[in-house]
């Protein structure tokens, strides 16, 4: 099947509806392989178990960068091509990227109780996440500001690849505005080498992790295909009482 | 160049002229620095200490004031259409109407700026490294809200929502233009290297904001 | 010059407003837009003013300035006035003279459209009527071989409307070429007729 049949909506919901049964079942293999893995990784000899928590932590941090990344790619679509299926890629993975953002926001606090002695501090990932959190919610408040989906849809790839053009200068601020003000004070994670023992049920959780994001997307894209449809529909309804 | 320096001129009138933003901008940063030590307590040496990060959290919400309406009258008007068909490319003209909001809006904050200083009990030598900073960054914090101006009328409603949206986009400004000031002020670090990160970002935003606006715009008139 | 289209077509909000829509006009020719409400009179001159994409179908401009759009060699005279309330009748005037064209002749328009002696007054102490004379002022202030009118006749009083009519007709003889959208005659007699929204 050529690339360009993927580009038909129909098409796509034929493929997507194929799809998501076998990608459900693999992301709850991955998950359940995953689990077990981190399950019967080693504790850490100065954290104990709450090492733990970097199995879901890490792998939503990066899953939350990945969402962006996926706008960003769709909004190209969107402004360059002008492809409809390109924008509901956009749409459906907002939602889904800031879940994942929370994820590790919500993971980080819970791990920083234990290990800072507080639920929050401002060290330089965790503030930037709380931008990228940000700064998907701002998206998100923009659909829904629109009332015309394709004007909302150039509206929101022009903010996505505008933020795409920004998250690394804010990163980096971040980085240097941390430096400033708190010298080394918070512990780090990111020891050079990572034990295999610990590294490969992290890389496991990660898969697991991006298949999810993979089974949800393709689910909620299928389901914004519809709903147009649907809103499609009513306005030939609406124009044909007209006539 | 005959094009843009007219629409800098009118947009320059329209802010002085009655019922223009110009100044309002500037009072409201006024209010702001003079509210701030009924919040936290007259402790002069306090205020000395966060007084450039107020002022700086001040010319942000100031010079975001007007910003929102910097495309939506001229959309309401008709003006805008007009505009679109002048022979300056689109990108130029937005960038003139950003230079006439800076200079009607952030250039009287940071010229007033000193003088609040007065009042946190700043060092009148650390007010103009201050003054300076503000002069160095305000550029971009307008290059930003051009994006959230231009948005809003694409969407035709929100206004003041996706000026908020952009908000974000101005944390390094901030981060610089406050760590500049400090390093002006009491160190540890040098001054040179936060200022000059600062005026790359402003450079950096004077290119990516009109861009951005320009393509909102076309796009938005669809 | 010949400005002509093929095809057009206009989808808003996921309905077709109208499609296949093609003219020709050469120089001195006139093209009245007529339909219902809705019908996308207002859509098709945006569209050729260039502010509105199309949805399929060309658009092109025979023998005008090449390294120039269509969309800056037209004047387009949409429903709003694109007046300032601050500023006055002269300075409205000559602002769009300077941005839109090379050399404006304000005074000679004003004179055109009866507002020479109100043109230091505010524009907001302007009429509706006075306000529409004001904006079709720009069209003569700076020559553009292409007039867009959208309904440009409201708000205009009987006089006003025969000063309007004389410009169109000067604007045709001198070689231009006029595409008004309205719902009745404007005063152009030669002018021939499109009908959107008949199917």
């Amino acid at each position: 099947m050529a690339l360009i049949d993927l580009a038909n909506p129909s098409r796509f919901l034929a493929l997507a509806g194929r799809a998501l049964p076998w990608l459900a079942f693999a992301t709850a293999l991955a998950f359940g392989v995953g689990l077990v893995m981190a399950f019967n990784a080693p504790d850490d000899y100065q954290q104990g178990a709450t090492v733990k928590i970097m199995f879901l932590h890490v792998p939503a941090a990066w899953l939350g960068m990945f969402g962006w990344t996926l706008m960003s790619l769709s909004a190209f679509g969107t402004l360059v091509w002008r492809h409809p299926l390109a924008d509901v890629a956009a749409k459906a993975a907002v939602p889904i990227g800031a879940a994942f953002t929370l994820l590790c926001l919500v993971t980080g606090s819970l791990w920083g109780r234990p290990m800072w002695g507080t639920s929050w501090v401002w060290d330089a990932r965790l503030t930037s996440v709380l931008v990228l959190f940000l700064m998907y919610l701002g998206v998100m408040a923009l659909y829904r500001t629109a009332e015309d989906p394709a004007r909302g849809a150039r509206a929101a790839a022009i903010l996505t690849l505008v933020g795409a053009i920004n998250l690394p200068i804010i990163k980096f601020s971040v980085d240097w505005w941390n430096t400033l003000h708190q010298p080394a004070s918070v512990i780090r994670l990111g020891a050079p080498a990572i034990h295999p023992a610990i590294l490969t049920p992290l890389l496991v959780m990660a898969l697991a992790f991006l298949l999810l994001f993979l089974t949800l997307h393709l689910a909620a894209m299928r389901n914004e295909i519809l709903r147009r449809r649907v809103r499609t529909l009513r306005l030939i309804q609406a124009d044909e009482s007209h006539a | 160049m005959k094009e843009l320096a007219a629409l800098l001129m009118r947009d320059i009138k329209l802010a002085v002229r009655a019922g223009g933003g110009a100044l309002i901008g500037a009072l409201f940063f006024l209010i702001v620095a003079t509210l701030l030590p009924f919040a936290i307590g007259p402790d002069l040496a306090l205020l000395a200490r966060i007084g450039p990060a107020m002022l700086w959290i001040g010319a942000l919400l100031a010079s975001l004031l007007a910003l929102d309406r910097l495309f939506a009258t001229d959309y309401e008007d008709g003006s805008l259409d007009l505009i679109m068909m002048g022979r300056a490319p689109l990108e130029f003209a937005i960038l003139a109407k950003a230079l006439a909001h800076w200079l009607t809006t952030a250039l009287p904050l940071v010229v007033v700026a000193p003088l609040l200083g007065l009042l946190l009990n700043m060092e009148f030598q650390s007010m103009t490294f201050v003054a300076l900073t503000l002069l160095a960054g305000t550029p971009a914090l307008t290059c930003i809200g051009l994006i959230g101006a231009a948005l809003a009328v694409t969407l035709r409603r929100g206004g003041l929502l996706l000026a908020v949206l952009v908000l974000p986009l101005t944390i390094p400004v901030l981060i610089f233009g406050v760590a500049a000031s400090n390093a002006a002020i009491a160190g540890p670090v040098p001054f040179g290297p936060p200022f000059t990160i600062l005026c790359a970002l402003s450079l950096a935003s004077i290119v990516i904001g009109p861009f951005a606006a320009a393509a909102a715009l076309r796009h938005g008139l669809e | 010059m010949r400005l002509w289209a093929e095809n057009l077509a206009c989808v808003r909000g996921g309905r077709e407003v109208f499609a296949g829509v093609s003219f020709a006009l050469g120089s001195g020719e006139a093209l009245l837009v007529t339909g219902r409400n809705g019908a996308g009179k207002s859509s098709l001159l945006r569209m050729v003013a260039g502010l509105l994409r199309r949805s399929a179908g060309s658009l092109g401009l025979d023998a005008g300035e090449a390294d120039h759009s269509i969309a800056e060699q037209a004047h387009y005279l949409g429903h709003q006035d694109a007046l300032k309330p601050s500023l006055s009748v002269l300075e409205n005037l000559s602002f769009w003279g300077a941005y839109l064209g090379a050399s404006p002749a304000s005074g000679k328009a004003l004179d055109a459209v009866g507002l020479r002696d109100l043109s230091g007054l505010p524009a907001a102490y302007l009429s509706a009527g006075q306000r529409r004379r004001l904006s079709i002022a720009r069209l003569v202030a700076v020559k553009r071989p292409i007039w867009l009118l959208d309904e440009p006749t409201s708000a205009l009083d009987s006089p006003a409307q025969s000063q309007l009519a004389e410009l169109m007709r000067g604007h045709l003889h001198g070689g231009g070429i006029i595409v008004a959208a309205a719902h009745g005659p404007i005063g152009l007699e030669r002018a021939r007729e499109l009908k959107l929204g008949a199917a």
